[in-house]
Formats: structure tokens, C-alpha cells, sequence
């Protein structure tokens, strides 16, 4: 009966809380509390030190830094619900969560759903416990809104794929043990010719080259193969259904870098936050510049909306089984406003906002500039905003292909 | 779209079917054309109160079902799809305002009536062409004086629910109560109110900040009917921008315009949020005056780009009285100054956020 199941279900639930409160007083170390590590995405990664090892390890022994993937493959196996209430813990006790990267945001969930069985006992254990970065060997020089255009060529020679060719703003790639990429394994046509495998970054022949960018900062990197020998076993997929997989791993991407994932975490305090400590205010601690109190409500409004958008998203996901065109929608929203509010907090700052470096400026003063400037390649990279215009058009609204 | 349960599901859909067979925007140029005096079919509005929808936010025991406020918008919305000249929403209000500040007596004496259609209500708050928030009326011996600007639905109203300086007074309509015609480019139903030593019963109850709750109430369901706007100029532009041939393509394969499209399902998907949020947050009691700001607040954004655009892009036939779509703008503009136009909503969210 629904009405004794109820309490049952709750009385588990409960349960559950208090085994992660009792693992995170015994695991998570206090030293770390509310020191997350939202730049390492961009600046690469610091020298773990002894206790963030411990906090990755206990935690990536359980699986709860991935808590809905199944457990055999090591993840957490949890419910949604036991996920929400670890997250709720988590925050409770300042605890980040130290499993990331893009094993975790797109290339596992895409692994997990295409994937052999092989293939994911093998990639799948070591992403969960954080021990295995991953990079995206997509984008090209002559390939990049036009991405099926790519052409790194893997050519069969019996027992392996000899691939040649170069991959570009390859984020991470420096820092990266292993790359998902998509290349081309038949010349003949333009997307079934695509296929989607793994290559070892120390595979003889890969070469990396880290570019530097606006902020300062080498995030991306050009990638190059030259007669890089990769085993059949790392073809996912079949031969040429690399473009199907390669476009699902994307909505994986975007609906992490629509602002639910990367972005919110470069965001510091909020807006009005930063204005009160900036800007004159008057007596009942009001902004008294009208104008950009004025934008900065505009803003907060719109951004609110997006997250309500964001947490729809999910909801509806739920029942329609996963990531969707809706992806595209969020990502579009997501990066423009994160970028708008970057602009935005810069205003507010002056020119105490546009540190580069040295004396003068606090850490989150120059991290914040830092990461205003990456913030412009959000609205490029993952499918740029036009192409994403281009994928609602199409796939959501029904228009047809433009001539 | 919201994950609803089945009776919102049932209670919708059904709502979507009788807005477009019974009330498409046919029937509001019927209304138009005929003029009846209330502003509205009132053999339409008694319909919709058979169907249950006037007490949706009123509780069993007076009559309504209590199905609460998500469900209301949702038949809002429909009903904002097709322009339905009504007093739905206006009559929701006035409904809101019993349940929230009304002695059982005055709950027992109205709510019921409200709920079968039998009454009509609506709100007379503002007193000038803003919303401001500035009101002079007085009661002096439970008489009731001042002058309320533009109130929606005041030709079928029977009951008003009017703001003076002291609180909401309920006063009927009859002695010391007149209006005078204010014709609005919706072509709905819209009145000076001026009340002259009317008797006037007070709402007590609701706390110091009923005025406010109402309000806030006015907003999210008001963003509701937008809602619905917004959505129906953008369907309605996309199907013709399918249709429509030009350079011996259709439209909808330039991709200029499909990436203003692209931009409006962008702002139509945030503006659904705002205002389902707003409605969430009046089912769950909690930051309601917040959520009531970014609802109204994103609902005149988006309504307001997607009215002119929906003309634009639809070109001169777009301006003509024989297509629908610039009935939607005369509306949206009559919503975006009611219950706070974008800058007083703002200024509103900030002082609430503390800036």
C-alpha cells in the first residue's frame, strides 16, 4: 500500500543522509572545507596534495563523485534522490566534489550508452575514482563550426588504425592521459566517413603544443598525430557511426556548459554582493547609481529565469530519458548571460576589475578578470552561439536547411 | 512545459480544447463586433465557471475545487492563446484577495458565488495611468471615496475588491459606484471607477501586507495569460514563416530569420520558467514576491520583443486588422503596464534583494 511505502521509502532516504554525514565527518578533510577547485578546468591542474588525494580516493572509492552511474562500472549507482541528498550534504559541509573533468561531463555518458561492454569495464572505473584525465580531439584548423569537415585520417592496417593529422583547441591536452576524438576512416563521405575512438595521448607520434590565449592562459592546445598506431579495440561504435556519437557526446557538453556546469562555478558572490562592496550605496543600502542599479536587476532577473530554464530542463529530461536538443536552448542562454555578467561585474569593479597581475588586486580580483576573458570562448567552443541557432532552427522548431 | 500531475494534465488539455474549438480569436472578434456590455460573452463566461475554472483558487468548502494556482495559469495560458475576452482572471483575483484577507462571514458570503460565476470580481487598485503604488482613497464610517484608474473587467464586475489607504475594502457595485468608459487598444473591458461614499466592508485579515500579496497574486497570474500571448505570436509566425514564398523559397529556410527565431524560443523558454516558477511559488507558499518580480518582469520582456517581432515577421500583412497577430500586440501592451511595468518591477526586485 502506497500509503505504507511512503514513510518506508522516507525512513530509507533518511538512512541514507545519515551514512553521508557520518562518511563525510570521518573523510572529508576540514582543511579543505569550501576550497573547491572551480579554475582548474582553466588553469590546468595545481599538485594534488596530500589530503585532496585522500578526499579523491574516498570519495572515488564509493562512486559518488559520478553517483547516478551504475556501480559495476564504479560508479555510485544511486537514485536521484540519494544523489540530491549527497549533494545537499555536501554543501552543508562545504565538501566539493573532486571527480570532474570531461570524463565525467561527456565522454563517460556517452561511453556508458555507446560503448562495448570491454570498452566500458576498461574507461569507465578509473574516470569514476578521478584518475584518468580525458581531452576532446574535435575541432580542427579547417574544421571547426563546420566540424564534419575534419580531416584526421585513420587508415585501417589490419589489427590497428594508423592515424595522421592535427586536432586544435584541445582543452586540456597538455595535461590529458587519453583523447576521444573523432576522425575520418572513410574519405567518401562527408559524415558517415567519421568514426569515434580513443588514442593514448604517450602514443608514439602525438604532439602537443599549448596555445596562448587572451586571458594569458594556454587552456587549449593544438594537437598533432603523426602515424599514432591505434588498436581496433579503441574504435567505439562502429566505423563510420562516429558523427551520431560524436554529436550525442555534445549535447553532454553543452548541457554542462550552458551554465549548470563550468560557468556557475567561475562565478564568485553575486552581483549585488559585489555591488554593495563597490559602489556607493545610500542610507537604506540602496545603489546609488540608478542606472546600473537598474541593469544590474535586469540582470539577476534574466539569470534567475535561466536557472529556473536549466532546472527544467532536468525535470523534463527525466521523463523524456535523457540529455536533448533542449541542450542547444540552455547553452545558447548559458553562455551569453554568463558572459554578460562577467561584463556586467567588471563595470561595477572600475578599474579595480581589469588587474592583470602584481600588487593592488586580490586573488578573486585578478582570477575574476582571468576568467572574464576565458568566458568569451563560451559562446564558441561546444558548437558556437550561430551554430546552436542553426540546431534549434532546425531540429526543434522545424525550419528547413538554409541554401 | 512544467511535469504536471494527470488532473492538471486533464484540467488543461481540456482547456486547450475548448479554447480552440469554442473560443478561438473568433469569438473575440465576435465580442468585438457585437459589443456586449459586459466586454465579454457572458453566456461563454458561464461556461467556463460550469467547467469549474472560476474557483480553481477557492477552497472546497466555498465551492471551488482548490486546485490551486498552477493549474489556474495553466488554463490562463489557454485562454491568453486565443485572446479570450473573460473575466477569469480579474474574477481569480478578486477570489485571492477573500481567501487571503476575508472573515469566514465574508468568505461564506461571497467565495461561492464566485465559484459558480453567479459573482464577478475584480481588482480597483491603481489610481493613476502607472502602476505606482500610490493610493488615496478613504473609507470615513465604512463609506468608501476615491477614483480608481483603468480597472480591468469593471463593466461585468459586480463586486470590487479596492485598495485604500488603510487596506481592501470589498464594496459592490450599485449606489455611489459609477463608471466612466476607458477604451484601451486590447478592445476589452477597462473603467474609471470612481466610488462616492459607497459602502465598503474591510478585509481584515491577511496581515499588514494583503495589498502586496494580491498584487503579487495580479502579477503571476497576469504573466500567465502573456504567457500564452507570447506563446501563440511565436507558433502562429512560425507556421507562417513555413508557408510564406518569397525568392522561390519559404522563409523559414533563410537563416536570418531562422536565427531570430532561434532567439525568440531562446527568451519564449525563460519567460515559460519565470512564470511557472511564479505559479510553483504561490502552490509552495515561499518567495513569492520575488518570484512574482522575475514572472511579470521576464513575461513583459519577452511578450513585448516577441509582439513587435511577430508584426515584423510577418511583414504588411502582419499590420492588417484580418491577421490575428496585432490583436496580440494591443494586449501585450495593456498587461505590460498592468501590476508594474518592467521598471517599477525591477526597482522592485532590487529593494527586495537588499540593493
Amino acid at each position: 500500500m502506497a500509503t505504507l511505502a511512503e514513510p518506508k521509502e522516507a525512513n530509507a532516504d533518511e538512512a541514507f543522509r545519515e551514512e553521508v554525514r557520518a562518511f563525510l565527518a570521518e573523510s572529508f578533510p576540514p582543511e579543505l572545507k569550501g576550497k573547491g577547485n572551480a579554475l582548474a578546468s582553466v588553469e590546468g591542474p595545481t599538485k594534488e596534495t596530500e589530503l585532496q588525494k585522500k578526499w579523491r580516493e574516498a570519495m572515488g572509492s564509493r562512486g559518488w563523485g559520478t553517483p547516478t552511474w551504475p556501480k559495476e562500472y564504479g560508479g555510485g549507482g544511486l537514485t536521484k534522490k540519494q544523489a540530491r541528498i549527497l549533494q545537499e550534504e555536501m554543501a552543508k559541509a562545504g565538501a566539493y566534489n573532486p571527480i570532474g573533468g570531461m570524463g565525467v561531463m561527456m565522454f563517460g555518458p556517452t561511453l556508458l550508452e555507446y560503448g562495448s561492454e570491454e570498452q566500458k569495464k576498461e574507461h569507465i572505473p578509473p574516470i569514476c575514482r578521478g584518475e584518468i584525465r580525458w581531452c576532446q580531439g574535435y575541432s580542427e584548423p579547417n574544421a571547426g563550426s563546420d566540424l564534419a569537415n575534419l580531416q584526421t585520417f585513420a587508415e585501417d592496417k589490419g589489427d590497428h588504425y594508423l592515424v595522421n593529422g592535427q586536432k586544435t583547441w584541445t582543452s586540456g591536452g597538455q595535461w590529458a592521459d587519453k583523447c576521444f576524438a573523432i576522425v575520418r576512416t572513410d574519405k567518401s563521405d562527408k559524415h558517415k566517413g567519421i568514426s569515434f575512438m580513443l588514442i593514448d595521448m604517450d602514443s608514439p607520434g602525438v604532439e602537443v603544443r599549448p596555445i596562448q590565449m587572451i586571458s594569458g592562459m594556454s587552456p587549449f592546445c593544438e594537437t598533432f598525430f603523426t602515424d599514432v598506431k591505434v588498436p581496433k579495440k579503441n574504435l567505439v561504435g562502429q566505423e563510420g557511426q562516429g558523427w551520431t556519437i560524436g554529436k550525442r557526446l555534445l549535447q553532454h557538453e553543452r548541457t554542462n556548459l550552458s551554465g549548470g556546469g563550468g560557468l556557475a562555478s567561475l562565478m564568485g558572490s553575486s552581483l549585488a554582493d559585489m555591488a554593495k562592496k563597490y559602489l556607493e550605496t545610500d542610507s537604506d543600502g540602496r545603489i546609488v547609481d540608478a542606472v546600473l542599479r537598474d541593469r544590474i536587476a535586469d540582470f539577476e532577473i534574466r539569470w534567475q529565469s535561466f536557472l529556473l530554464t536549466a532546472r527544467r530542463a532536468v525535470e523534463e529530461s527525466k521523463a523524456a530519458g535523457g540529455v536533448s536538443e533542449i541542450s542547444s536552448v540552455l547553452k545558447k542562454l548559458g553562455t551569453k548571460l554568463g558572459q554578460e555578467r562577467a561584463e556586467l561585474s567588471i563595470e561595477i569593479m572600475g578599474l579595480q576589475g581589469l588587474g592583470w597581475e602584481g600588487d593592488g588586486f586580490t586573488d578573486t580580483e585578478l582570477a575574476g578578470v582571468r576568467a572574464w576573458l576565458f568566458g568569451k570562448a563560451t559562446t564558441i567552443y561546444g558548437g558556437s552561439t550561430e551554430i546552436q541557432n542553426n540546431i534549434i532552427a532546425k531540429r526543434v522548431l522545424g525550419m528547413l536547411d538554409h541554401q | 512545459m512544467a511535469v504536471l500531475n494527470e488532473e492538471q494534465e486533464m484540467l488543461r488539455d481540456m482547456a486547450r480544447d475548448w479554447a480552440s474549438n469554442e473560443s478561438p480569436v473568433a469569438a473575440f472578434r465576435k465580442v468585438r463586433a457585437e459589443k456586449p456590455a459586459e466586454g465579454y460573452s457572458p453566456d461563454a463566461f458561464q461556461t467556463m465557471a460550469q467547467m469549474g475554472w472560476a474557483g480553481i483558487v477557492i477552497p472546497e468548502e466555498y465551492g471551488g475545487s482548490d486546485f490551486g494556482w498552477m493549474s489556474a495559469g495553466l488554463v490562463v495560458e489557454e485562454l491568453g492563446k486565443t485572446l479570450t475576452a473573460s473575466p477569469l482572471v480579474a474574477t481569480t483575483l478578486a477570489a485571492s484577495a477573500i481567501v487571503l484577507g476575508g472573515s469566514d462571514e465574508q468568505k461564506a458570503k461571497w467565495l461561492p458565488k464566485l465559484a459558480s460565476g453567479e459573482v464577478v470580481g475584480t481588482l480597483a487598485i491603481d489610481e493613476s495611468a502607472r502602476h505606482d503604488g500610490k493610493v488615496a482613497a478613504k473609507v470615513d464610517g465604512g463609506k468608501l471615496s476615491g477614483t480608481k484608474a483603468f480597472v480591468h473587467e469593471a463593466h461585468g464586475a459586480s463586486l470590487f475588491v479596492v485598495a485604500a489607504a488603510d487596506g481592501l475594502y470589498l464594496v459592490e457595485k450599485g449606489d455611489g459606484v459609477s463608471l466612466s468608459d476607458r477604451k484601451l487598444t486590447d478592445q476589452r473591458s477597462h473603467a474609471e471607477v470612481t466610488f462616492d461614499g459607497a459602502a465598503a466592508d474591510r478585509l481584515a485579515g491577511g496581515g499588514d501586507d494583503l495589498l502586496d500579496k494580491v498584487l503579487d497574486r495580479a502579477r503571476i497570474l497576469t504573466a500567465a495569460e502573456m504567457l500564452g500571448m507570447a506563446q501563440q505570436v511565436f507558433d502562429v509566425t512560425l507556421d507562417y514563416l513555413k508557408q510564406r514564398v518569397q525568392f522561390n523559397q519559404v522563409l523559414a529556410s533563410f537563416q536570418a530569420l531562422q536565427h531570430r527565431m532561434a532567439d525568440l524560443f531562446g527568451d519564449l523558454a525563460m519567460m515559460r520558467s519565470a512564470v511557472e516558477g511564479g505559479l510553483d511559488a504561490l502552490d509552495g507558499g515561499y518567495g513569492i514576491p520575488r518570484a512574482a518580480c522575475i514572472a511579470k518582469a521576464e513575461a513583459n520582456r519577452v511578450l513585448h520583443t516577441m509582439s513587435r517581432e511577430g508584426i515584423q515577421l510577418h511583414g504588411g500583412i502582419g499590420m492588417t486588422d484580418e491577421y490575428d497577430v496585432g490583436f496580440y500586440l494591443k494586449r501585450a501592451r495593456v498587461l505590460e503596464a498592468s501590476w508594474g511595468s518592467s521598471g517599477f518591477l525591477k526597482d522592485r526586485f532590487a529593494r527586495l534583494a537588499g540593493y
